[in-house]
């Protein structure tokens, strides 16, 4: 009876929470611990950290058991969480060139300075289903950790420099076109405000440094593939952790500690006739929190596309890109067709019937 | 001794902070004063998915106080899946009294319905807006759409209810009919049926629109003029449902669902749970009264 299944939503939601609940644990197995899913889950962590726009390893931890392991769901739990913090101190600046890096590759050149750090990266890991990870058991780990430690020579590790990034190397030469005076560079903060259109660079890439990563991807992706013109180099990649000042009450700057993120520069030649200079390298930049160089290189790709707007593509399109590379509200607005629309449809049913029996009239 | 309480959960009244409250709460009064103009919010995230309430939620709880009595109703419903979730957690995070009792809310938080009952002067009517761009329809881009706000520049809406006339012999739009607020915006009343866009004319209750999702508060103020687009000889009608009567209660006046039983037979019943209860108990609730109501008792 249609109308009385309507009745008892309460009871109803109160018995699924309790499923899901039931589903987690039926198989009544260990308990599956946070600081496990901080180490050894440690990118699924910095991808909900990064879509969830919050940093805490913990948190996201705890969200992605919760979860169950939907990233996206996960990263939802977080912003949601974000919005009942309080905003007490706004940092300085990051500055990336501050990061100790773990990982730092460019394609643009054979060296650079510094070296190429493959660093930990599943490029190469050739993507073998590694069987005997079933089978690992903690004397094997701390087998693997001591014969690791047994491998770090003491004498190398008291030198940590910071070196030249590519850009740089292509900016003394005089290489990379100059930002566009009129280009509107104000800062502002898509948190506190809504996003307007145009939107300035700054609204852009926080935008998408918060994206879901595969939207990015399959937007970066149709701009190189023929649906859009911006087919970049690697310039830079990096991975490592960026320490975060903030400015005490007295004006002093205190390091509160640092946060890991991966950050790429993407080289394109910009398009330009002879008569308006001569055509130089863009920078497409992408940041984001955690590991992540998939969302790193398509924002990079994404942001110099969006600097050269064009309806025409996809991907240079900016209400398209940003709209709808917003993850938590792409999947909230998709679901939410599973809500009763009885009444909605109700009025456009009365409108077909009606505009069939004008039909029928003679 | 200093006791952890880390993992004790613990939320300020109405769970958003209380610098965005206060900035949600601008943003309404700065709507109120331009009725039908869309204000861009900061709309935080809500633990409530995009799409399912969030603008109503943000509005709920920047305006609710520990006296306010809440109501909210999905499809007309109090018991609607989505309204009983929404419900839980305003209850959990204020504390409030809630209602089923239209009369008794001073809050009503909605989604595709407005109450058949008639709203008072003490009412604030709150809407979940899933597309707050009455022109959205017309003119994809957002910065579009603004320029032609800004310019009351409504020609290409008009062409489009011109077009379906031509199309298919009456403007093809359901819910969410577009309206003109105050002689000035075209605004989109959200997903209510026709039925129900005459009630927001002159109403004495407060009507809070709230688009999370496109990040938008707009209004209706009390006492405000809102006419549904029309043409001089092609005019707006409400959803015909040519005297087919409740079947629990025989009234032909209310907007009605359509249900099929197991058997395949199809009944029409009241759509708003709180005015059929009250109907049933012979408690005589009074319904709205508008233009296009009247119409059809004289027709009965």
């Amino acid at each position: 009876m249609g109308y009385f299944a309507v009745k008892g939503g309460a009871e109803a939601i109160q018995n699924s929470l309790e499923l899901m609940d039931f589903y987690r644990i039926k198989n009544a197995t260990t308990v599956l611990e946070i600081d496990q899913i901080v180490s050894q889950l440690r990118v699924a962590v910095g991808k909900v950290m990064s879509e969830g726009s919050l940093y805490s390893e913990e948190y996201a931890a705890i969200a992605i058991k919760q979860a169950e392991g939907d990233l996206l769901e996960a990263a939802f739990i977080i912003r949601a969480f974000r919005t009942t913090l309080e905003r007490r101190f706004v940092s300085e600046p990051l500055n990336t060139r501050e990061m100790f890096i773990k990982r730092k590759i460019s394609a643009s050149f054979r060296e650079i300075p510094g070296g190429q750090i493959l660093g930990p990266s599943m490029d190469y890991s050739q993507r073998i289903l590694d069987v005997k990870k079933a089978i690992e058991t903690k004397a094997d780990l701390d087998r693997l950790l001591e014969s690791f430690s047994g491998k770090i020579d003491a004498s190398k590790l008291t030198n940590i420099s910071h070196h030249e990034k590519v850009i740089d190397l292509l900016n003394k030469e005089g290489l990379i076109q100059k930002a566009n005076e009129e280009e509107n560079r104000a800062l502002v903060d898509i948190t506190r405000e809504a996003i307007r259109f145009p939107a300035p660079r700054s609204a852009r890439l926080q935008m998408m440094s918060r994206a879901e990563t595969g939207s990015l991807m399959s937007m970066g992706y149709s701009s190189m593939r023929g649906f859009g013109s911006v087919h970049p180099t690697v310039g830079e990649l990096r991975y490592g952790t960026v320490p975060v000042k903030i400015k005490d009450p007295r004006g002093r700057i205190r390091h509160i500690g640092a946060v890991e993120m991966t950050e790429a520069e993407m080289i394109t030649g910009t398009k330009k006739s002879n008569k308006e200079g001569a055509a130089l390298f863009s920078i497409g930049y992408g940041l984001c929190f955690g590991q992540n160089d998939t969302k790193v290189i398509c924002m990079g790709i994404l942001d110099t596309t969006l600097r050269n707007p064009d309806t025409s593509m996809p991907a240079n399109d900016q209400e398209f890109v940003l709209y709808h590379s917003e993850g938590i509200e792409a999947m909230g607005f998709t679901n939410h067709l599973k809500l009763p629309h009885y009444v909605t449809f109700q009025s456009s049913l009365k409108n077909v019937k009606a505009a069939i029996e004008r039909k029928n009239k003679p | 001794m200093i006791e952890d309480k880390k993992y004790e959960t613990q939320y300020r009244f109405a769970f958003i902070d209380e610098a965005t409250k206060k900035e949600i709460r601008r943003k309404l009064l700065k709507a109120i004063a331009v009725p039908g103009y869309q204000v861009p919010y900061s709309s935080p995230e809500m633990p409530i998915a995009r799409g399912w309430g969030t603008g109503g939620l943000h509005v709920t709880l920047a305006i609710i106080g520990p006296t306010d009595i809440f109501k909210i109703i999905d499809q007309g419903s109090d018991a609607s899946v989505n309204a009983c979730n929404l419900r839980n957690f305003v209850q959990t995070m204020t504390g409030v009294e809630t209602t089923l009792d239209t009369q008794k809310a001073t809050i009503i938080q909605t989604r595709h319905r407005i109450t058949e009952e008639a709203l008072s002067t003490h009412q604030i009517f709150v809407y979940q807006v899933p597309q707050p761009e009455p022109l959205r329809s017309v003119e994809r881009y957002e910065n579009k759409t603004r320029q032609m706000h800004a310019e009351a520049d409504y020609a290409k809406m008009w062409v489009s209810l011109y077009e379906q006339y031509v199309r298919h012999g009456d403007i093809m739009m359901g819910a969410g009919y577009p309206v003109k607020v105050n002689g000035r915006y075209i605004m989109a009343p959200s997903p209510i049926p026709k039925w129900d866009v005459p009630n927001l004319n002159n109403s004495k209750a407060i009507h809070l629109f709230g688009a999370g999702r496109e990040k938008r508060l707009y209004a209706v103020p009390p006492f405000t003029k809102v006419e549904p687009l029309e043409f001089e000889d092609i005019k707006f009608h409400i959803e015909d449902f040519k005297g087919t009567a409740c079947f629990r209660t025989g009234n032909t006046k209310a907007f009605l669902d359509e249900l099929y039983y197991d058997d395949g037979s199809k009944h029409f019943v009241i759509n708003d749970s709180n005015y059929l209860d009250k109907l049933v108990q012979k408690e005589n609730p009074i319904q709205h009264n508008n233009h296009y109501l009247n119409q059809l008792d004289n027709e009965a």
